[in-house]
């Protein structure tokens, strides 16, 4: 039986408008019923298959992004569903905003749109299904874990370091 | 007989020894273990004796010739009506000597004109005196030698106390000898006599640290008391004056004759509610809690309390189908419910306790009110059940609050890791009050067989809805021992040696008395219920038809041997659980942090708060004040009561002398 | 035991969780069609079910997984003791220690939600504990014996003497089955008020084990309800199903109604339905039976 049957959500604004969010409910009405796919937005962390993470990540709220993905248990995928949550969007250059969702935590799925549309999101979830039977199948296998927070925000920092020296070595050249 | 006199007298010489001991010492310490040792082993032995050597159907009687002794008890009387006297005068609290002369005289007066002089025994030895002393002796001698421990940490706590730890003792010892006296007294004048040494050696105990609050709680208690005991007076004077009879055996025969009795029952009823603080009269003991905990141990486990229901359970032949057995049976079943209510709303580790042993006694007061021989039996072994889970709270919450300074069960959080001794005791206290398979709930469910079988439809309402809400504030106490804060580790209990002889025996009895109480049902409880009715078998079979004796004495034990079997599997899986743990453990996981919107600072103990700062988290239980609060629900509880106590009262004095 | 009772326990320990599966997937549907949704796939509880046990094992600390367990362990234990035609009381009280083992579970992990959500649950179990005591009266007063065996072996079918047991058990059993509540324990709803509360930190199988003693509650639940109307006519146990149809569609009904139910109200109305449904049935019993 693949765990993709039954994708519990845990969704999470972040700095946004508040429109995806009201897409992301939308979705749950009986217009779109995402629970035909067994979806349910369970708002509990240990519960959730799925990280559905909507705006930007602020000062404030990033360690409360950390923690939440933390907390989540094995196999999960992560969602960043709007513009926003993708890189920023139109907040991107406030003083308080780092960026995207994956500033703070590595993402799977990057679903567009100001604000995401339903059915732009249901298609997100169905390409996060696929991954999460993916690492799944992995971790059955014992050959996958994810990456913790603290674990990702190290690679970003080798990753930044690396850009740094490719950088220098460029100008140097 | 040997064997019964040294158990009364011999914890009154033990008291007059550690009287004068008044430094604490090694010598006095070995003393206190030592007598209590003797009082355990003098109380088993009495009761192996008993069932060897003695046919115990319809009683064993003593000492007919007493003429010596009563002049004893006599002087004794003036010298604790004096002290009661004294005290009065003391504190400016004179009400209380009305209430102990009008106890006090007419006992001197029945004793000086020889009136109340029979040739009938004084004393009785039958099944249930045999249950009561095996209860008093090793509860009663185990609170003891708690307390030689006990008094020297509460005294280095409390130093603004005057040390009078020796007297403490002592009073102790005297209330384990009158307790033996009353429960194995069958003369009335005598039980009054032992009665009466109980009420005022409780109020001494009370207001031992004579604080002001001390002192006005101890002549609660007195004030109580002494009521109880003229009520008490009342019925003696009745029976000695107008029925001629002097011993409550003599009283029992007229079970037949239910009208002719109903005053004195009814006043002895009055009495025994007194004693065990029922509602109306549940405030001495609220009060008792500001005593050291050996007191509360020792007045709310063991003793004090269950003279009450002790004398309610002897009386319940005479109470099915009566007005007084209306009266006990309905205030007993309205306390069982009101004070476990009531129990819900109080924070206060011991509180907590008293409300729950009104509750319970509550329960025993009901069933004996029932008057029928399953009721007994139910009421019984809750009294067992109850005095030795009882007594094992009560003392692992004193140890703690020595160790802690605090007994407020708030401050129990994350027990389980800090004092595991402790919170595995208590554990198993808890248990034992509120969950099947163990004692008490096992009674519980017999009382409530026995309520439905009497017919008493009330009584299995109140006993529904009160199962109901003790589960409530006995399983928050639970959880809040079994929080276990992140990063927390084991503290050092200052439990002394004595305290844990004193502890882990009753822990042991409560969880072995789980497995063994059909063995105790068969060889006491059943074979008492069963005399106890014989001679009211007759009145039963004509007046309701509904009671089939020898069906009865079959299905009395209520719980048939599938279901005890079932328990039994139970109670093993439940003390397979910690080695459970380790096997669970055994595989290495992923800790995560609690849920705390993912604001934690890093553990569970404290988050961020919407400026970024970090704030302590704090997880208070749920007292729901303002539902069933103190405060909303005693005042209309104790104007019911005593309205309701005030007509069945009157009803049974009148239907008593007039008709 | 007999050969019955025998196979019927074996049956509830391998069919249960299937069969409470397809009563909460048929639940789900229909209340999905109650909201003019399609629902989910029929069996979706069972693949929820069993994607649980298939996640990864995380904990808080050393005890919760244990008292979880134990909690699993003595619901199903319980609800053997029922269908093996033991004492309906000694059945209820089991339930009640399996219910302690989780409440145990939420207070040990230390946080608000679940420590809140193991209060509540507590004041759930306050407001249908005397009514579940008294439904079990109400059989003995009824056929005379506390034993499932003979409950069953009557020739009327209950519910003709205890129409108001009936009534307040079925109140209680929207409550016992986490139906209603909003600001209650747990509930089946992702939009409420603790975010799951009691179970709020259990996650995987751990989680997975909780869900699974719950269906077996389930089941055991419905039995009691089913009492009502089984007799010694083997037919009866048709009415018995289509009875527990329809029970299980009020209950989504209500559900539907009611989504906004907090305690306040449901300590009073189950209290008050307690003492009047069954109270009075109650009364009316015992007076029958002298």
């Amino acid at each position: 039986m693949r765990i993709s049957k039954s994708p519990w959500l845990l969704h999470y604004d972040g700095s946004s408008c508040n429109g995806c969010d009201i897409e992301v409910l939308a979705a749950t009405t009986p217009r779109f019923d995402v629970e035909r796919f067994g979806i349910i937005n369970t708002g509990n962390p240990k519960h959730a298959d799925i990280f559905l993470c909507t705006g930007g990540v602020n000062s404030q709220n990033q360690d409360v992004i950390r923690q939440i993905y933390d907390q989540m248990p094995d196999p999960k995928v992560v969602l960043a569903c709007g513009i926003c949550a993708c890189d920023g969007g139109i907040f991107k250059d406030c003083y308080n905003i780092l960026g995207g969702t994956d500033t703070v935590i590595p993402v799977d799925v990057y679903v567009p749109g100001c604000a995401v549309r339903p059915e732009a999101l249901i298609d997100g979830v169905v390409k996060a299904l696929k991954l999460l039977d993916e690492k799944a199948d992995k971790m059955k296998r014992g050959e996958y874990r994810s990456m913790t927070s603290a674990e990702y925000a190290e690679a970003l920092k080798i990753k930044g370091q690396l850009a740094e020296a490719a950088d220098t070595e460029e100008k140097d050249a | 007989m040997p064997a019964l006199a040294f158990l009364i007298l011999f914890p009154f010489a033990a008291a007059f020894i550690l009287f004068f001991m008044k430094r604490d010492s090694r010598a006095r310490t070995f003393v206190v273990i030592l007598s209590a040792l003797a009082e355990l082993a003098a109380s088993i032995f009495f009761a192996i004796d008993n069932f060897a050597s003695h046919d115990m159907t319809m009683g064993t009687f003593y000492m007919a010739e007493t003429h010596v002794i009563d002049m004893i008890m006599a002087a004794v009387e003036i010298f604790l009506m004096l002290l009661v006297f004294s005290q009065a005068v003391r504190f400016r609290k004179f009400y209380v000597m009305i209430l102990s002369a009008l106890g006090t005289l007419p006992a001197l007066y029945l004793d000086f004109t020889g009136m109340s002089e029979t040739s009938a025994s004084h004393i009785k030895v039958d099944h249930l005196t045999v249950i009561m002393v095996l209860v008093v002796g090793i509860v009663g001698s185990l609170i003891c030698m708690y307390a030689a421990g006990y008094i020297k940490d509460y005294h280095h706590h409390h130093t603004e106390f005057r040390d009078r730890s020796g007297y403490f003792l002592s009073l102790l010892f005297v209330f384990l000898g009158a307790m033996m006296g009353l429960i194995s007294s069958d003369n009335l004048l005598w039980m009054y006599f032992f009665w009466e040494i109980t009420s005022v050696c409780s109020f001494l105990l009370i207001g031992y640290s004579q604080t002001r609050e001390a002192v006005t709680n101890s002549f609660r208690a007195l004030w109580m008391n002494l009521l109880g005991g003229c009520g008490f007076m009342a019925a003696i004077i009745f029976c000695v004056g107008i029925m001629e009879i002097t011993n409550i055996s003599q009283l029992l025969l007229f079970a037949a004759l239910p009208a002719m009795a109903l005053f004195p029952v009814a006043m002895l009823a009055f009495a025994a509610l007194t004693k065990s603080a029922q509602l109306p009269f549940s405030g001495w003991l609220l009060g008792a809690m500001v005593a050291p905990t050996p007191t509360s141990a020792l007045l709310h486990s063991a003793t004090m309390v269950k003279a009450g229901v002790y004398l309610l359970l002897r009386l319940s032949p005479m109470m099915h189908g009566t007005y007084v057995g209306i009266m006990v049976s309905a205030i007993g079943g309205f306390t069982f419910f009101a004070a476990s209510l009531l129990a819900i709303t109080v924070s206060d580790g011991k509180k907590v306790l008293a409300y729950s042993t009104i509750s319970n006694l509550g329960l025993i007061t009901a069933a004996a009110g029932c008057g029928m021989p399953e009721a007994v039996w139910a009421g019984i072994m809750l009294l067992i059940f109850h005095a030795v889970t009882k007594s094992m709270m009560f003392m692992s919450v004193g140890a703690y609050e020595n160790s802690t300074g605090s007994r407020d069960v708030e401050d129990m959080h994350g027990m389980i890791v800090r004092y595991p001794r402790l919170a595995f005791v208590m554990t198993i206290g808890i248990f034992g009050m509120a969950v099947v398979p163990m004692g008490m709930c096992v009674a519980k469910w017999a009382a409530l067989k026995a309520f439905i079988d009497s017919g008493y439809v009330y009584l299995t309402l109140f006993l529904c809805f009160g199962s109901a809400s003790t589960l409530f504030y006995w399983i928050k106490w639970l959880g809040k021992i079994f929080s276990v804060p992140k990063g927390s580790y084991k503290h050092e209990d200052t439990v002394h040696g004595s305290e844990w002889i004193a502890i882990w025996p009753l822990s042991l009895t409560a969880v072995i008395l789980c497995l063994i109480y059909p063995v105790i049902s068969a060889l006491v409880v059943t074979p008492y219920t069963q005399n106890a009715f014989s001679g009211a078998v007759n009145r039963f079979a004509t007046s309701a038809g509904m009671f089939d004796h020898a069906a009865a004495s079959e299905t009395i034990a209520a719980i048939s041997t599938e279901d005890f079997i079932i328990m039994g599997v139970m109670l093993i899986c439940m003390c397979v659980l910690p080695l459970g743990m380790k096997y669970v453990n055994s595989v290495q996981e992923r800790r995560v942090l609690a849920y705390m919107s993912g604001f934690n600072t890093g553990d569970d103990r404290s988050f961020y708060d919407s400026l970024g700062e970090e704030k302590g988290q704090y997880l208070s239980n749920w007292y729901m004040r303002d539902v069933f609060g103190e405060k909303k629900l005693l005042m209309p509880c104790l104007m019911v009561t005593t309205a309701f106590l005030l007509v069945m009262l009157t009803v049974c004095t009148v239907g008593g002398l007039f008709i | 035991m007999t050969v019955f009772s025998t196979a019927a326990v074996i049956i509830y320990l391998v069919f249960s969780p299937l069969i409470a599966c397809l009563f909460s997937g048929v639940d789900r549907v229909v209340t999905a069609r109650m909201q003019g949704r399609r629902g989910p796939k029929l069996m979706q509880p069972w693949y929820d079910l069993v994607k649980l046990f298939s996640k990864e094992s995380t904990s808080v600390n050393d005890i919760q997984k244990i008292l979880v367990m134990a909690h699993c362990f003595f619901a199903i234990f319980s609800g053997a003791i029922f269908f093996s035609g033991e004492d309906v009381l000694l059945v209820l009280f089991a339930l009640t220690m399996a219910e302690v083992f989780l409440i145990l579970a939420a207070y040990s992990v230390n946080a608000a939600y679940s420590e809140l959500g193991a209060q509540r649950e507590l004041l759930q179990m306050m407001a249908y504990e005397p009514m579940t005591l008294l439904t079990a009266v109400g059989f003995y007063l009824s056929t005379g014996s506390f034993k499932v065996e003979d409950i069953i072996g009557t020739d009327l079918p209950l519910i003709i003497k205890m129409p108001g047991f009936f009534i307040g058990f079925f109140f209680i059993m929207i409550v016992k089955l986490r139906k209603s509540p909003f600001d209650l324990s747990t509930s089946h709803h992702a939009h409420q008020e603790l975010i799951k509360g009691l179970t709020g930190d259990l996650s995987g199988p751990v989680y997975g084990f909780s869900e699974l003693a719950e269906l077996y509650e389930e089941v055991l639940m419905l039995g009691i309800a089913a009492l009502f109307f089984i007799t010694s006519d083997p037919i009866s146990y048709l009415w018995a199903l289509i009875a527990i149809a329809v029970i299980m569609f009020c209950m989504s009904l209500i559900d539907n109604i009611f989504p906004r139910v907090k305690w306040e109200v449901l300590l009073k109305t189950a209290w008050l339905v307690t003492i009047f449904a069954g109270g009075a049935n109650l009364v009316i019993l015992s007076l029958l039976r002298k």
